[in-house]
């Protein structure tokens, strides 16, 4: 099933993976990446080599992706997503099955900017990337421009139209000492930003 | 073997015997690659690799293309119609449409091209000839105006139609080569869709050579050919003058015309796989 969703996300979109900064290696990583559509997800994850989609997880918010029994063994069974609360609550912290799933030693994908935005621009980024960064220092941040997917599928289409996308990865972030949330933040969405083509005018 | 005897085979031994000669000079250029690569240092390494990336571009091309005629009528029109969503989807890629025109797109990519295939697969010739020039070009303007998007309209639609009519009318005549009852022809139709292909392939090689070889002309040597200079004065005159719009058009343009003249080669991607 991960095989087929992968060759009709390579069919459609081309998924191809730019590795710019990086080379798609078997460590710990969080990568992160605008956030456009739906497919945004699928595509980072078809442009993986097919070794590392095993341990490569996304984030799905618990009560919409368990609502159906087919959503829930899509992203159980097929992407072995990770679920979070979206409502907070007092006594649980929201990174709380993030923070298991790389102590498991897994990699991780997130939007950090939490909804899609269909301007060119991604909007400012939340904080939890910068609280993960602090918590596993060892786990490379890899930024990730996703290039083209919002003309694949707009927001209120259903089917999406082939046209090619690309991913491009680039250099591994860190988290520098005494380095404060918000410059922090602001840093790693200027990453994002530098791996956008130079001619995509969205 | 002398010409005479290869006039008494039938003609699927002609078509065979012509695929043993492709496969053959594959398999000859293969081998010769492989050896040289054991001599060879580090340098010419990347290059290699270019090369070797090609030979398995044509490879997988010249596969495809044989299990199309393998398989007869059918698979040369489903193998056809494989190469001409690869090629409307890098066309589209390139021509920068807008929200509007998703709707014009799902027709062009899910109704038009397979509608067209079956056409072809079924021999209805008068439909196939009229089918996207006349109703297709009516239709694609309609549901792109239902969208009311009113920005750059015929622009737009300009661009998606003849997307349509190079990668999907264009390329439907390759199988329609075989199945198209020409007098005094029959059966041979195999012989004119190869000879396209070969055309296509070659020049497809050629110009990918020339290209490797003036762009490294161009960095390498200070004597240019007053003809390559100029032409690369203009290029860069272009870009300096018009900002980054030039170079945008310019690598467009290259590519768009690189894209419907490789379709063999579309099958490289899936040779990456």
């Amino acid at each position: 099933m991960g095989l087929l969703i992968a060759f009709i996300a390579r069919l459609i979109t081309g998924a191809q993976g730019h590795w710019k900064g990086c080379a798609p290696k078997a460590e710990q990583r969080i990568y992160f990446a605008n956030h456009q559509s739906h497919l945004d997800w699928v595509l980072i994850w078809a442009a993986l080599p097919s070794e590392l989609r095993a341990t490569t997880r996304p984030i799905a918010a618990r009560d919409y992706w368990t609502g159906s029994p087919f959503k829930h063994w899509l992203t159980r069974e097929v992407f072995n997503a990770v679920y979070v609360n979206r409502q907070r609550t007092d006594d649980q912290d929201p990174l709380e099955p993030l923070q298991d799933a790389l102590r498991n030693g897994d990699s991780l994908v997130i939007f950090p900017e939490g909804t899609r935005s269909n301007k060119g621009e991604p909007q400012p980024f939340k904080s939890g990337l910068f609280h993960l960064a602090g918590q596993f220092p060892e786990a490379q941040l890899i930024p990730a421009w996703i290039d083209n997917v919002q003309r694949v599928m707009p927001k209120g289409e259903v089917v999406p139209v082939p046209i090619l996308c690309t991913v491009t990865f680039g250099a591994p972030l860190q988290l520098q000492p005494g380095e404060d949330k918000r410059s922090f933040l602001a840093r790693a969405r200027q990453a994002v930003l530098d791996l956008r083509p130079p001619e995509s005018d969205t | 073997m002398n010409l005479g005897r290869l006039r008494h085979l039938t003609v699927n031994e002609q078509v065979a015997l012509l695929f043993l000669a492709l496969f053959g000079v594959l398999v000859l250029v293969t081998v010769a690659v492989a050896l040289r690569s054991l001599a060879s240092d580090d340098e010419r390494r990347w290059r290699e690799q270019q090369f070797r990336r090609d030979l398995r571009a044509v490879w997988v091309g010249a596969l495809v293309f044989w299990v199309a005629w393998v398989s007869g009528p059918v698979g040369a029109t489903l193998a056809f119609g494989a190469f001409s969503f690869l090629a409307l989807r890098e066309f589209i890629t390139l021509a920068h449409t807008r929200r509007g025109d998703h709707r014009g797109l799902i027709l062009a990519f899910f109704v038009v091209l397979p509608l067209q295939y079956l056409i072809v697969g079924l021999q209805r010739f008068d439909l196939f000839s009229v089918f996207i020039p006349v109703y297709v070009f009516l239709a694609i303007p309609v549901v792109s105006a239902l969208a009311g998007d009113p920005r750059r309209f015929l622009e737009r639609n300009a661009k998606i139609q003849w997307g349509i009519m190079v990668c999907v009318f264009g390329l439907s005549h390759a199988p329609a080569l075989i199945l198209l009852d020409l007098p005094r022809f029959q059966g041979r139709g195999a012989f004119l869709l190869f000879f396209l292909v070969i055309v296509t392939a070659a020049a497809q090689i050629v110009q990918e050579l020339a290209g490797r070889r003036l762009r490294r002309t161009a960095a390498g040597a200070p004597h240019r050919p007053p003809l390559l200079a100029a032409g690369l004065g203009a290029g860069r005159a272009g870009r300096r003058g018009h900002g980054g719009r030039a170079v945008l058009d310019h690598a467009h343009q290259r590519r768009a015309r690189r894209c419907w003249a490789r379709w063999p080669a579309a099958a490289a991607r899936w040779a990456n796989w």
